[in-house]
């Protein structure tokens, strides 16, 4: 009873922290008083309001996660989708398909953040529309040109399509509302919802923000970094990785021209990239058969994994999909300790190539696009069961949706809002402190002062021996005695300065320690 | 093997007729809502921007008076009702839903200088410079119909003349008696023509009076000779007094901390004190840049509102040092009396052009009924805010308040010479010996000496 009653209450903690959202604030240099209690205050209320949040859980989330369990000799990359699909109800094992369109080329996809709705892009000009509930084809247009990549805005009434010269913008009736001509022959497509920004990287490597709501164009950033066609946006914070075929990756934000972040992550290309939900995992894959998995605070690899991967895929609970050939592998981390092994693989018929991996949110499904069509299979335990209806509601009316548009835009964020760390926002930048001169130097350059003061002047002739010139001269005098220590100052403060900047290069994570300025020797 | 994937029936999650409500599910897990502190810190800039937009604190003013008002009283019983005195001896009864005077009471020869309601709102009490306290017996001209008119007046139930004119009068909160203040305070028995007890100290006029809320015998009064002094009815000498360097207009006792009591000072500032420790006051409120001339606590007892000669009316947190809002019309004069509605969602106003005026205590609170959910929204709005209030852009849209160029002006120079003050007193104490020029703090610093 006792055990699990202590059982229990671990179980809490650990839900309570998921809650508090990183740790409190330290009170204890705190000198106001007054501050301090009413910070005390607050921070009890954050504590007692992460306990409800934590306790209430099981009421609020009804729905449980979905799972596979080997047992006895089984193993769970073993089970094929066909004993998967005869456990399952028959609702779920509809998700299982494969839709066969040979002609009109490898296919991309893309799902809006609710999961309701599919857009599939063949490349020789094929886009659909697909009510992923009821399975129903909602509009289905032939654009007779190259597409390369399709991504949905905020919601399933707008989708952009990279075509062979620019990125058009579509409504759900397939009529074309933008052609978007200064982004060039778009290669990617990326839609970052919070601040409704469209980013693209076009054939040139030249990555632009456009705001989607007033059409202006944010950034327009030259990578010089060559072309590419491995661009993800990390959910966490907006910033959008580009991976490159020197085997660097960039993080750009769309206010500097520079990329925040500059690594080194394969000898080889970059061939795909992918992000966990919670934006602290990065997913890299390179041509050199190295999958690898790192930690975006640190900047370090946690871990490599021996596999090749065309496209890679993090799910809503942290799953993560690779799919190269015609063969797909989930690498499950159970242990909590960031350790990726194998979960399930599948194999799809031979000859196909699979050119994109997407999850469905708050589904345990996977979307696959490849050539031959596209495809969906079932992982369990994939998805977030418990959806929040004014976060993102599978089941929105029209209503509803025109009533989130309205929301979103409200809470639409300025592209300033994206930083490598958004738990910045909101806080404020301790005030630096000027160095006083150190008394030494300060009595030090009293007593030259005080000589110069002291010092006797010779007689000189009428009209140089003017109390005025005398007086100009005696200034001059204290002014040259002062000097020295002054520009003394004035160095120190320079040099500090210097340091400063020096210091975070000097104490860059080891993988970025080469891109960081090298002293002459 | 075992297995289990997320499926969901549309009947669950879909109401069943379409006259239901749509049914709403919850997950507060932080993952789902990335950037969550950038849309908060956006919807606390949405929601001051808004604050302003609204802000229309000013609902009507209420004519009718022929003099300047000295007074006003609020009934405690009566949600709606105000009374005011003016200086031709005019009192009225105004109803403030409909801004019309109701009732008038005529009688007094010279300026009416104090009016106050008894706690059961029976009994309406004034005095004037005429020498003579009035009672009004109102608990039936309360219910008179709006609409049957001004020239409803009523007759004094008694009138009691008395040697000297009176500046100010009180009711006690639990009891009959009443206070006066004048060359001396004088206590009153409702029934009794001559005072029951009288209190003298020292040989100024008293201008103020007020009653203690919770302890139905103490009171507390101000005097031209710039004292505050304490009086308790059972005692036959007055208790402790403390003498500033300027005087005090006005006082009011905080109903949710009955020890403490705000004066309004002449030197444009407001005191706090604790009545058992007139050493050293608690808080000092800043802001006007005239004399304060009247005071009056919320309800709730966490603001007061203060009106001034510099013709603006401003709100006060209890414990903070400068004005949460500032009122002022083109056509407002000096304010002379201001008082909170008993339901501290209302300030009025009295002023020398003869004029009540209405404002909402929160400049931009939304008036009439408020759904339960937008009642949610308001309070989710306000506590990002206070969350986000001390960025810079967000601090600045809600400190901003656009002042009347005379009050700018005064404002700056008194800043000025505060600066200057400041910076003389530093210098001094630079160049003199380590020790000898002690800076006392402000809340020290306009205090005289405290007699016991």
């Amino acid at each position: 009873m006792g055990a699990k009653k202590e059982n229990n209450d671990e179980e809490m903690d650990e839900k309570v922290k998921k809650y508090l959202r990183g740790e409190a604030a330290n009170l204890e240099g705190l000198k106001d008083k007054k501050l301090k209690g009413q910070l005390a205050v607050r921070e009890d209320l954050y504590g007692k309001s992460a306990k409800t949040a934590a306790k209430i859980e099981k009421w609020l989330l009804p729905s449980e996660d979905g799972y596979l369990e080997a047992e006895g000799i089984e193993k769970t990359w073993r089970i094929k989708q066909e004993s998967i699909a005869r456990e399952v109800d028959i609702l779920s094992s509809r998700n299982q398909y494969d839709i066969v369109l040979p002609e009109l080329g490898p296919y991309t996809l893309d799902f809006t953040s609710n999961g309701r709705y599919m857009a599939a892009a063949g490349r020789k000009g094929h886009l659909a529309i697909i009510d992923m509930k009821t399975l129903n084809l909602i509009k289905e247009i032939q654009v007779r040109e190259t597409v390369r990549d399709v991504a949905y805005l905020h919601n399933e009434l707008f989708f952009a399509a990279a075509q062979k010269k620019y990125p058009y913008i579509y409504n759900r009736d397939g009529t074309e509302l933008h052609c978007l001509k200064e982004h060039g022959p778009v290669l990617r497509l990326q839609f970052l919802k919070n601040h409704f920004l469209l980013a693209s990287i076009n054939k040139f490597g030249q990555l632009r923000y456009q705001d989607v709501t007033m059409g202006e164009m944010i950034g327009n950033f030259r990578t010089g970094l060559g072309r590419t066609d491995v661009m993800q946006v990390n959910p966490f914070n907006g910033v959008v990785a580009l991976g490159h075929s020197s085997g660097t990756i960039t993080m750009w934000k769309p206010t500097t021209s520079v990329p925040l972040v500059k690594m080194l992550c394969h000898p080889g290309p970059v061939s795909s990239l992918a992000f966990h939900p919670n934006g602290h995992l990065m997913a890299t894959s390179g041509r050199e058969n190295k999958i690898k998995i790192w930690d975006t605070r640190k900047f370090e690899v946690i871990q490599t994994l021996p596999c090749h991967a065309k496209t890679l895929n993090f799910s809503q609970k942290g799953l993560l999909a690779a799919g190269t050939g015609s063969f797909i592998q989930i690498l499950a981390d159970f242990s909590g300790s960031q350790n990726y092994s194998s979960y399930m693989t599948h194999s799809m018929a031979k000859g196909y190539q699979v050119g994109k991996v997407m999850f469905r949110p708050y589904e345990d499904i996977l979307g696959i696009g490849h050539s031959m069509g596209w495809s969906s299979i079932l992982i369990p335990g994939s998805g977030e069961p418990n959806f929040d209806s004014w976060v993102a509601n599978p089941f929105e009316t029209s209503k509803q949706r025109r009533e989130k548009e309205v929301h979103s835009l409200l809470d639409k964020l300025p592209p300033e809002t994206i930083m490598l760390d958004p738990t910045k926002v909101g806080t404020v930048r301790a005030p630096q402190k000027k160095k006083k001169p150190t008394k030494e130097i300060e009595t030090e350059m009293e007593a030259a002062i005080e000589t110069a003061k002291d010092t006797e002047f010779k007689k000189k002739t009428k009209g140089r021996n003017k109390p005025s010139k005398r007086a100009k001269k005696r200034r001059e005098m204290i002014d040259r005695a002062k000097r020295p220590f002054l520009e003394q100052q004035t160095q120190e403060h320079e040099t500090s300065k210097k340091k400063q900047k020096t210091n975070p290069e000097t104490e860059m994570p080891k993988s970025l320690q080469r891109f960081g300025r090298q002293k002459a020797t | 093997m075992k297995v289990k994937v997320i499926s969901r029936s549309t009947d669950e999650f879909t109401r069943e007729r379409s006259q239901d409500l749509q049914r709403v599910f919850r997950n507060f897990d932080p993952s789902l809502r990335s950037q969550e502190r950038a849309v908060e810190y956006v919807r606390a800039l949405n929601a001051a921007k808004l604050d302003k937009i609204f802000a229309r604190p000013f609902i009507g003013a209420m004519d009718g008076h022929r003099d300047s008002i000295k007074c006003m009283a609020k009934n405690p019983n009566y949600l709606k009702a105000i009374f005011s005195g003016s200086d031709d001896g005019d009192i009225r009864l105004w109803d403030i839903a409909s801004r019309r005077t109701v009732c008038q009471f005529p009688g007094h020869q010279g300026a009416v200088q104090g009016l106050t309601v008894s706690t059961d709102g029976s009994i309406l009490v004034s005095c004037g410079s005429d020498s003579t306290v009035r009672l009004w017996n109102i608990s039936d001209a309360n219910h008179a119909d709006s609409d049957n008119l001004s020239d409803n007046s009523a007759k004094p139930q008694a009138v009691y003349v008395w040697k000297n004119a009176f500046r100010a009068v009180d009711h006690q909160w639990d009891g009959d008696l009443f206070a006066t203040a004048g060359a001396q305070v004088d206590i009153w028995n409702h029934n009794r023509s001559q005072p029951v007890n009288t209190f003298d100290w020292g040989a100024d006029t008293t201008i103020s009076i007020r009653f203690n809320p919770g302890e139905p015998n103490i009171l507390a009064t101000s005097a031209n000779d710039r004292s505050i002094t304490l009086y308790d009815l059972r005692m036959s000498s007055p208790a402790r007094k403390v003498i500033m360097r300027t005087k005090t207009n006005s006082i009011a006792w905080n109903p949710m901390e009955p020890m403490n009591f705000t004066a309004a000072n002449e030197d444009c500032n407001c005191y706090s004190y604790d009545a058992r420790k007139l050493e050293e006051a608690k808080c000092v409120h800043k802001d006007h840049v005239s004399a304060v001339m009247d005071i009056d606590f919320s309800p709730t007892g966490r603001e007061f509102v203060t009106g001034s000669y510099d013709r603006t009316v401003r709100i006060f947190q209890y414990n903070g040092g400068h004005s949460r809002e500032i009122y002022h019309t083109k056509r407002m004069q000096r304010v002379f009396c201001v008082k909170y509605s008993c339901d501290a969602s209302y300030v009025i106003s009295g002023s020398d052009d003869t004029n009540l005026r209405v404002w909402k205590a929160k400049a931009s609170e939304q008036l009439g009924v408020v759904l339960p959910r937008e009642r949610k929204k308001h309070e989710y709005l306000e506590a990002v805010k206070n969350r986000y209030k001390h960025l810079p852009e967000v601090k600045r849209i809600v400190r901003h308040r656009h002042l009347p160029r005379p009050v700018y002006k005064a404002a700056n120079l008194r800043r000025t010479m505060i600066e200057a003050e400041r910076r003389k007193e530093q210098r001094r104490k630079a160049h003199s010996a380590p020790g000898s020029i002690v800076t006392e703090p402000v809340r020290k610093r306009r205090i005289i000496k405290e007699v016991e």
